[in-house]
């Protein structure tokens, strides 16, 4: 099959790769262009570790094709700090300690990222709810849940 | 002077993980992350799609005709020895060459240029076979007298006869406890580059370096010393990367050396699922005699494991589960025993526990029947049967209870949660609400710490301190999130007195620290930071000598107080110093070595003190259920835990949170369910539920006992906390029971297997409004 062509943002920054029309945005984003923040945990849309955003809409990488990203805008994980100064949940997680094996949570990151732009001041059933898309095998979410509200209210009231 | 000024990261402090940042910017490398040098070939396994079956051959020509594919591995290419049972006992083939023995046993792998290739061609194979009748769970193996996969255990005290033709009250019952997949969100991996002659480099997710290090060597049938196992971190971990990643370690190190090319092999989730071990199901018959007021007079278990094809570690799981089915109480007279049950399914393995829950949860189930029977609050009936002073401090196994600090824990957390008050309010609740009922229990755990297999108690360390005052942390144990490296940094820290930035922690391999142990039974901090510490001892001996003599002054002048180092009156910055040091040709290197002391145990006679030293905690949880439908929720848990006196609190607070949460995962919403065919349905987070954000209980609080302090002389007093805060989850479980009680106005103890799933839940609601 022949590869195809593609021209995207990712981050914001312009990007063309060739790719095969069946290969995952996931794949795409990690084995073409160098961007292993988001990871494969089950391939399925399951799990919530691969999640970028395409056009600011949340999605599970693994479900997109790569060819699908065309004229699109990605965001990933790695985009969220602003050169050295991290972003305020990025923040917010390393004082909660709200992770552990950290495979979970660039996926987690972008997905609250996701969730506090469409909505500044969630109730922590919405935080708890709008992130069970996002399994974490090792905190029990309690730390990440807490970080995120704390991050919620600090970019309110900076806002 | 600087004696008021402190470093940062000391022990006993909220140090944050040491790859935080890392984490939260995707910056930290798995082991999936790492470039792959040019022409690397990946790796996928072709499974079975029978349960039990005579192998004939494989047809492989449509595998090898695919596009993209390099050439296929089987049996016939193994150099070495085709055999990766970590316990030695040759029942574990790399790939078989005779029987079949479970759905989903890897026979074969493909190489290709991509791991899509790989993963399409694998597909293809034809395996001729003639099926044989099949066993999947330890009941219908028994049934068939299958054997056991390694020898069962025996632990007896006291005179159980007798005490039970005597009894006052006896109870006899049934108990199935399910098991439980890992679902680490990293799955396993391996990533194979051969080297000059016989070595091979081999980056791995695996909790064990060691090992599979030498089952690499076994399979390429080269020494130890041409393999090295390289671990950064693992993306998690829980038991199911302590021997599980041996075989692919093994596929991907054969494919590299055979093709003189890198290889990496990477199963997608439902490979994972279905091709590796699990937590082991058990069915548990017990027997439980006990006076009015319900104490224990004699207790008898057989625990009957789902062990899988082969032994894998079922030997000290099941053996741990019965050093366990004494939980927190004292039994006067005693008989336990294992039955590790060969079955025709995944050899099941390692997890958070290690039999241990499956152990304790019979104790559970042993204490609520007594309390429905004698019509009492269980939270009465677990106090009666603590472990108490003289006469009432042995275990089944000889083992003597010296730091039981369960009363006054328990007695803690009952106020704190208020648990009379709100029980009672829940009772009249229940009277008044017809649909929805609530219930709430308080269940206490005591794990032992140590590795029952005595060896395997030991740990290395190598410490170097660079002439810039730098220095460079290696040990033997792996970091799969628990922070292991944190909290050996801070011992470090500690010992030096220095910033924990000073000290560089590096990645787990064999080339540094040899012949480690898993890192696993909790043990991580324990063993690394004692060893860690003896490697910081010695070149700290070196330098006050040196200091002594130099300045001549006495060693008892020279202190390492906040990165500085004062000697007599003078003072000069750590840095400053180590440079004199090295001018003074003083050696700044050193490997440390510890092993724990006091422990032995006698399997033979089921005798001994396999453990240093017990962990203890308590959680109180609230649930609801609507008996219209079986579905629940968790309304409140409050959990106090020991861990003596914690290095991190931080971190440990995230273990016991995160353990209890998986052990409620485990009782609740986790189920396995293979079909008549043996093969695993329950495949993939589609099918699989673990808990998810929005099930975490809606009030949590949790504590450390801060005022614990561990008897033993473990590293700074603290205690492991891995494994035993799992069992806290077992709160839920009782608390779901009481619920469903309820319907049956608390007559009858409901008896719930695990998990007690929706359906169960609902299933036991309708018993109970019939009975």
């Amino acid at each position: 099959m022949s590869n195809i062509h593609v021209t995207t943002t990712v981050n914001g920054d312009e990007v063309e790769f060739l790719c095969d029309p069946r290969e995952t945005l996931l794949d795409v984003l990690r084995d073409r262009l160098g961007l292993t923040g988001a990871k494969e945990g089950c391939g399925t849309g399951d799990c919530g570790a691969c999640s970028v955003t395409l056009d600011g809409r949340l999605v599970c990488s693994c479900l997109v094709l790569g060819a699908e990203a065309e004229g699109k805008e990605i965001a990933t994980v790695e985009g969220m700090a602003t050169g050295e100064a991290l972003h305020p949940l990025q923040k917010k997680f390393i004082e909660h300690a709200a992770l552990q094996c950290g495979i979970c949570t660039p996926g987690i990151l972008v997905a609250t990222e996701a969730l506090l732009k469409k909505n500044p001041d969630p109730t922590e059933t919405e935080v708890r709810y709008w992130l069970a898309g996002n399994l974490c095998r090792c905190t029990g979410y309690d730390k990440i849940i807490r970080a995120v509200m704390d991050t919620a209210a600090d970019m309110r009231e900076a806002s | 002077m600087k004696d008021n000024v402190s470093i940062r990261g000391s022990v006993h402090t909220d140090r944050i993980h040491d790859s935080a940042a890392k984490h939260v910017t995707g910056a930290a490398d798995y082991t999936d992350d790492i470039p792959q040098p040019e022409g690397t070939l990946h790796a996928y396994l072709g499974v079975s799609n029978v349960a039990h079956a005579t192998l004939h051959g494989i047809d492989l020509t449509a595998v090898r005709a695919a596009p993209g594919v390099i050439g296929v591995l089987t049996a016939d290419d193994i150099p070495g020895v085709n055999d990766i049972s970590p316990t030695g006992l040759n029942d574990e083939p790399v790939f078989p060459t005779e029987t079949i023995q479970f759905h989903g046993q890897p026979l074969f792998a493909v190489i290709a240029e991509t791991r899509d290739a790989a993963r399409r061609a694998a597909e293809l194979a034809e395996a001729d076979c003639t099926p044989l009748p099949h066993a999947l769970d330890p009941v219908a193996a028994m049934e068939a007298d299958y054997p056991h996969v390694t020898a069962p255990l025996k632990l007896e005290r006291g005179d159980v006869g007798p005490a039970f033709e005597d009894a006052t009250n006896r109870i006899q019952g049934c108990m199935t406890i399910g098991g439980q997949d890992h679902m680490y969100l990293e799955g396993h991996i391996a990533f194979a580059i051969p080297g000059e002659d016989d070595e091979i480099v081999v980056h791995c997710s695996t909790q064990h370096p060691s090992e599979a290090q030498h089952m690499v060597a076994h399979v390429l049938g080269v020494p130890s010393n041409a393999v090295v196992v390289n671990v950064r971190r693992m993306g998690g971990g829980f038991g199911g990367k302590e021997s599980q990643m041996n075989l692919f370690c093994a596929v991907a190190a054969i494919a590299a050396k055979k093709w003189n090319r890198a290889v990496k092999i990477r199963p997608d989730r439902d490979q994972d699922m279905t091709a590796t071990g699990k937590r082991h199901d058990f069915v548990v018959d017990y027997d439980v005699a006990f006076d009015d007021a319900g104490r224990i007079e004699a207790v008898e278990g057989s625990f009957a494991a789902r062990c899988g094809f082969s032994a894998d570690l079922s030997g000290p799981v099941t053996d741990r589960a019965l050093f366990h089915a004494d939980n927190a109480y004292f039994y006067p007279n005693v008989r336990l025993v294992s039955r590790p049950m060969k079955t025709n399914t995944v050899s099941n393995t390692a997890f958070r526990g290690f039999g241990g829950p499956q152990g304790v949860i019979v104790a559970e189930r042993m204490i609520e029947e007594i309390a429905y029977a004698t019509g009492q609050d269980p939270l009465d009936v677990r106090k009666a049967n603590f472990y108490g002073g003289a006469g009432r401090d042995l275990t089944p196994y000889h083992q003597e209870v010296e730091d039981n600090i369960l009363d006054r824990l328990v007695t803690e957390l009952e106020q704190s949660a208020d648990y009379r008050t709100r029980r009672a309010a829940i009772v009249d609740h229940n009277l008044g609400s017809r649909i929805l009922k609530k219930g709430i229990a308080l269940t206490p755990v005591k794990f032992g710490i140590s590795f029952t297999a005595t060896w395997y108690n030991q740990a290395g360390a190598l410490v170097h301190v660079y002439n810039d005052g730098s220095i460079h942390l290696n040990h033997g144990g792996t970091e799969m999130g628990q922070g292991l490296n944190t909290k050996v940094a801070q011992v470090v820290a500690e010992a030096f007195q220095v910033d924990f930035e000073r000290i560089k922690i590096t990645r787990t391999t064999t080339e540094k620290v040899p012949n480690t142990s898993a890192t696993a039974a909790s043990s991580g901090s324990d063993l690394n930071g004692m060893a860690a510490l003896d490697a910081v001892e010695q070149i700290k001996a070196r330098l006050v000598a040196f200091a002594a003599e130099k300045w001549s002054v006495a060693p008892e002048a020279v202190a390492f107080k906040a990165n500085h180092v004062h000697i007599g009156a003078e003072t000069l910055t750590f840095a400053q110093f180590i440079k004199a040091a090295y001018m003074a040709r003083v050696q700044l290197s050193a490997a440390g070595f510890y092993k724990t002391p006091k422990i032995h145990w006698d399997r033979g006679a089921g005798k001994g003190r396999p453990f240093y030293y017990y962990a203890y905690g308590a959680a109180c949880s609230e649930v609801t259920i609507d008996t219209l439908t079986g579905e629940y929720r968790v309304d409140r848990t409050d959990i106090l835990h020991d861990v003596g006196r914690s290095l991190n609190p931080a971190l440990d607070k995230g273990q016991v949170e995160g353990a209890f949460i998986q052990g409620m995962g485990w009782l609740t919403t986790e189920e396995l369910w293979w079909d008549d065919k043996g093969q695993l349905r329950t495949h993939a987070p589609s099918t699989y539920k673990i808990p998810l954000a929005s099930d975490r209980p809606r009030i949590f609080n949790v504590n450390l006992a801060d005022w614990s302090e561990n008897r033993e002389l473990t590293i700074k007093r603290s205690k492991a906390v891995g494994e035993p805060p799992f069992m806290l989850g077992i709160s839920v479980f009782e608390a779901l029971s009481m619920a469903v009680a309820s319907v049956a106005d608390y007559r009858i103890c409901p008896r719930l297997d695990a998990p007690a799933t929706p359906e169960r839940v609902l299933m036991a609601v309708e018993r109970l409004k019939k009975a």
